[in-house]
C-alpha cells in the first residue's frame, strides 16, 4: 500500500514542476539535426530514395522496366521523361529500379562492415595485449591489399551477382571503422565509470557492451553513412569492370551502357543514372557531416 | 626509444605483415577461388588435359607449398608468367610502368599542389560564405562518380571539341605529352573534392591551436600566421597523407588508362580482371600490398623524425 501512495505522490509533483532534467548528449543531438534545414532536407530525400527501393522490391512501381515503351534511343521529351535506351525502354523506369540496387548495395555492406569493424575493435581495444596484437595486424594486412584489387579477388571468387557484391564491399571495408573504435574503447576502458561497473560485479560482456558501447556509439553512425555512400559508388566501378549485378539495371549497368552510347550523341542514360546518385550521394554526405557536428561537437564546422 | 632502434623494429614488423598479406592472397586466390584449370579448359576437358594444365600451373603442389611460392615472389617479383600472353609478368610491369608514371606522378603531384593551394586559401576565409561554398561545392564533385566525369570528358573535349587526343599513347618525351593532357586534368578534377577537404581539416586543426592565438596576440599578420606557422606544423599530416597515396600511383588510374588507352599497369590489371588471369591480378596485388608496406614504414619514420612526441610513446 505504501509503495502505491508513493507513487502517486510522483505524479501529482511531475505534474507541477516541469521536468528539468538535463538533456542527454542524444537528445541534443538529434534536435540540432531537426533544426538544420539542410540536414533535414537530406535526411528527407534519403527517406524518399529508400521508399523508391523498397517498393520497386515490392514490385509495386518500376516492375515494367523490360517493357518496350518507344522508339531505340528516343531523346529525352514529355512521353519520355529520360528518353529510351537501345531496346526502346524507359530510361526513368530504369533509373527508379536501379535505386533498389544502390540502396540495398549501401544497406547491407555498411551493416556487414560496421558489425565486423565494431566487433573487432572493440574486443582489441578492451582486451589489449595479445589479442590485441593479433587483430592490429590482421587489419594491417587487410589494409595494405589495395580495395579495389581485394573487391576484385572477392567478387571473382563468389561469382557475379547482388550477394557476392554486398559481402565483398562489407568486407572492404571495415578497417577503418575498427581502428576508430579500437582507439575509443582504449579510451574509455580505465574510465572510473567503467571502473564503477567493475566494482558492482559487472562482466566483461556487460561493461563493454552496456556502458563503453553508448560511448563510441556515435563513431559508428558517422563511420555508417560514409560507407553506405562508399558502397553506392563502389557499385557503380564494379558494374562497370563487368562484377556488378547481372540481368537487372542499376546505375553502374546504365553508365556502363553510356560508353558505347556518347559516340552517338545518346547522354540521357548516363545523365540519369548519374543524376539519381549524386543527389542521394550527396543526401547522405551532407547528412553524415551534419550528424557529425551534432555527435562529435569537438570536429564542429570542420 | 632512440630513432634507431624504432626504425629497426619498425621494419622487422614488416614481416608478419607480408606473411599475413601472402596469407589473404593464397585463401582467396588458391583455396576459395574456382579451380583455374577448370576455368582455363571449359566443361569438356578430359582429366588428363586437367591433371596436365594444373601441374603447368603448379596447382598440384601442396597447399604449403603454394603459399610459400606467394611469400617468394614478395621479394624475388618473380611472378611467373600471364595465362592470356604467356609472358613473363615481371617484363609486362616493367614495360607497363613507364607510361603509368608518365601519367600519374604529374596528375599526383599537380593535384597535391593545387589542393593545397586551395585549401590554405579557403581556411583564411574560414566560416565565412567563400569556405562554405568551397565545402559545399568539394562534397558537391564527391557525389559524382568518377566515371562519369572521365565519360563525359572524354566525350565532350576530345570527341566533340576535339581539343585532345581521344585516345592512344606514344612512348618518349614529348610525345606521349598529348595523351595524358586530357587524363591529367580530370585526374585532377576527380582528386580536387576530397583532397581539399582532407586538408582543409588539417588546416583548421592547427588554426585552434594555442600558439595561434599567441601569434595573433603578438601582433602578427594573419598572412605570416598562416603561412609560416599554420603550414609549416600542418606538414606533418599532409606529408603523412602525400606519402601514404604514393603506392597506389603504381596501379595508376586504373579507369583512365583504360578509358584513354594508356599501356599502363592499370590497363594489364584491368585486361587480367577481364580474363580472370590470375596470376597478373596476384602479382598486382603483391606489388602495390609490398609497396603500401615499405611507404608506411617510410611515413612512420618520417612522422617520429618532425614530431619527436610519438617516438616517446
Amino acid at each position: 500500500m505504501a509503495h502505491t501512495s508513493v507513487q502517486s505522490v510522483d505524479e501529482i509533483s511531475l505534474e507541477k514542476i516541469p521536468s528539468r532534467k538535463s538533456k542527454s548528449l542524444w537528445d541534443q543531438a538529434m534536435e540540432n539535426i531537426f533544426r538544420d534545414k539542410m540536414a533535414m532536407t537530406s535526411l528527407i530525400i534519403v527517406g524518399i530514395y529508400a521508399l523508391i527501393s523498397i517498393l520497386s522490391a515490392l514490385g509495386v512501381i518500376a516492375a515494367d522496366w523490360a517493357v518496350e515503351v518507344g522508339p531505340s534511343y528516343a531523346p529525352p521529351s514529355g512521353e519520355f521523361l529520360f528518353g529510351t535506351d537501345i531496346f526502346g525502354r524507359s530510361v526513368f523506369t530504369k533509373m527508379i529500379k536501379g535505386t533498389e540496387v544502390a540502396m540495398s548495395v549501401g544497406l547491407v555492406a555498411a551493416c556487414i562492415s560496421v558489425v565486423i569493424g565494431v566487433t573487432l575493435g572493440s574486443i582489441a581495444g578492451y582486451f589489449g595485449g595479445k589479442v590485441d596484437e593479433f587483430i592490429v595486424w590482421f587489419y594491417t594486412c587487410f589494409q595494405s591489399i589495395p580495395t579495389i584489387m581485394l573487391l576484385v579477388a572477392l567478387s571473382f571468387v563468389m561469382g557475379r551477382g547482388l550477394v557476392s557484391m554486398y559481402v565483398a564491399l562489407g568486407l572492404t571495408s571495415w578497417v577503418n571503422l575498427c581502428r576508430l573504435i579500437r582507439g575509443e574503447v582504449m579510451r574509455h576502458k580505465d574510465r572510473e565509470y567503467v571502473q564503477a561497473a567493475t566494482a558492482l560485479g559487472g562482466g566483461h560482456a556487460r561493461k563493454l557492451i552496456k556502458h563503453i558501447f553508448p560511448n563510441v556509439s556515435h563513431l559508428v553512425i558517422i563511420s555508417f553513412s560514409l560507407m553506405f555512400q562508399t558502397a553506392i559508388k563502389t557499385e557503380v566501378i564494379l558494374s562497370y569492370l563487368g562484377l556488378g549485378v547481372q540481368g537487372r539495371p542499376s546505375w553502374g549497368t546504365m553508365i556502363d551502357d553510356a560508353k558505347l552510347e556518347l559516340a552517338r550523341g545518346v547522354w540521357w542514360q548516363l545523365g540519369a543514372a548519374t543524376l539519381a546518385m549524386m543527389i542521394v550521394v550527396l543526401s547522405i554526405n551532407l547528412l553524415g557531416d551534419a550528424l557529425r557536428d551534432a555527435l562529435d561537437p569537438k570536429l564542429k564546422g570542420k | 626509444m632512440n630513432l634507431w632502434q624504432y626504425t629497426l623494429r619498425r621494419l622487422l614488423y614488416i614481416i608478419p605483415t607480408i606473411l599475413g598479406v601472402a596469407g589473404i592472397i593464397f585463401v582467396i586466390f588458391n583455396l576459395v577461388a574456382p579451380d583455374p584449370a577448370l576455368i582455363m579448359l571449359g566443361k569438356h576437358a578430359s582429366v588428363a588435359q586437367i591433371a596436365e594444365l594444373r601441374s603447368e600451373l603448379g596447382l598440384d603442389k601442396p597447399y604449403w607449398a603454394q603459399y610459400l611460392d606467394i611469400v617468394k615472389s614478395a621479394f624475388t617479383f618473380d611472378f611467373g608468367r600471364s595465362w592470356t600472353t604467356k609472358q613473363e609478368i615481371l617484363s609486362m610491369i616493367k614495360r607497363g610502368a613507364i607510361p603509368s608514371l608518365t601519367l600519374s606522378v604529374p596528375a599526383f603531384f599537380l593535384s597535391t599542389v593545387i589542393s593545397i593551394s586551395i585549401s590554405l586559401f579557403v581556411s583564411f576565409y574560414r566560416g565565412k560564405w567563400l569556405d562554405k561554398s568551397a565545402v559545399f561545392i568539394c562534397v558537391l564533385l564527391m557525389s559524382v562518380t568518377s566515371l562519369a566525369y572521365i565519360l563525359f570528358g572524354q566525350w565532350l573535349f576530345a570527341y566533340k571539341l576535339g581539343w585532345f587526343e581521344i585516345s592512344g599513347y606514344e612512348s618518349g618525351f614529348p610525345d606521349f605529352v598529348p595523351y595524358i593532357i586530357l587524363p591529367v586534368i580530370i585526374w585532377i578534377v576527380l582528386s580536387i573534392g576530397p583532397d581539399v577537404r582532407f586538408y582543409r581539416t588539417v588546416m583548421l586543426d592547427e588554426i585552434y591551436q594555442d600558439y595561434v592565438r599567441t601569434a595573433k596576440a603578438k601582433g602578427l599578420s594573419e598572412k605570416t600566421i598562416l603561412f609560416k606557422h599554420v603550414l609549416k606544423n600542418a606538414m606533418i599530416p599532409i606529408v603523412t597523407f602525400v606519402v601514404i597515396q604514393i603506392p597506389f600511383l603504381i596501379l595508376g588510374a586504373l579507369l583512365l588508362e583504360n578509358f584513354f588507352s594508356i599501356p599502363g599497369l592499370g590497363g594489364i590489371t584491368l585486361n587480367g580482371i577481364y580474363n580472370s588471369d590470375f596470376p597478373v591480378i596476384k602479382a598486382m596485388t603483391i606489388l602495390t600490398a609490398m609497396a603500401y608496406i615499405i611507404f608506411s614504414v617510410i611515413t612512420d619514420v618520417i612522422y617520429t623524425l618532425v614530431d619527436p612526441r610519438v617516438r616517446l610513446k
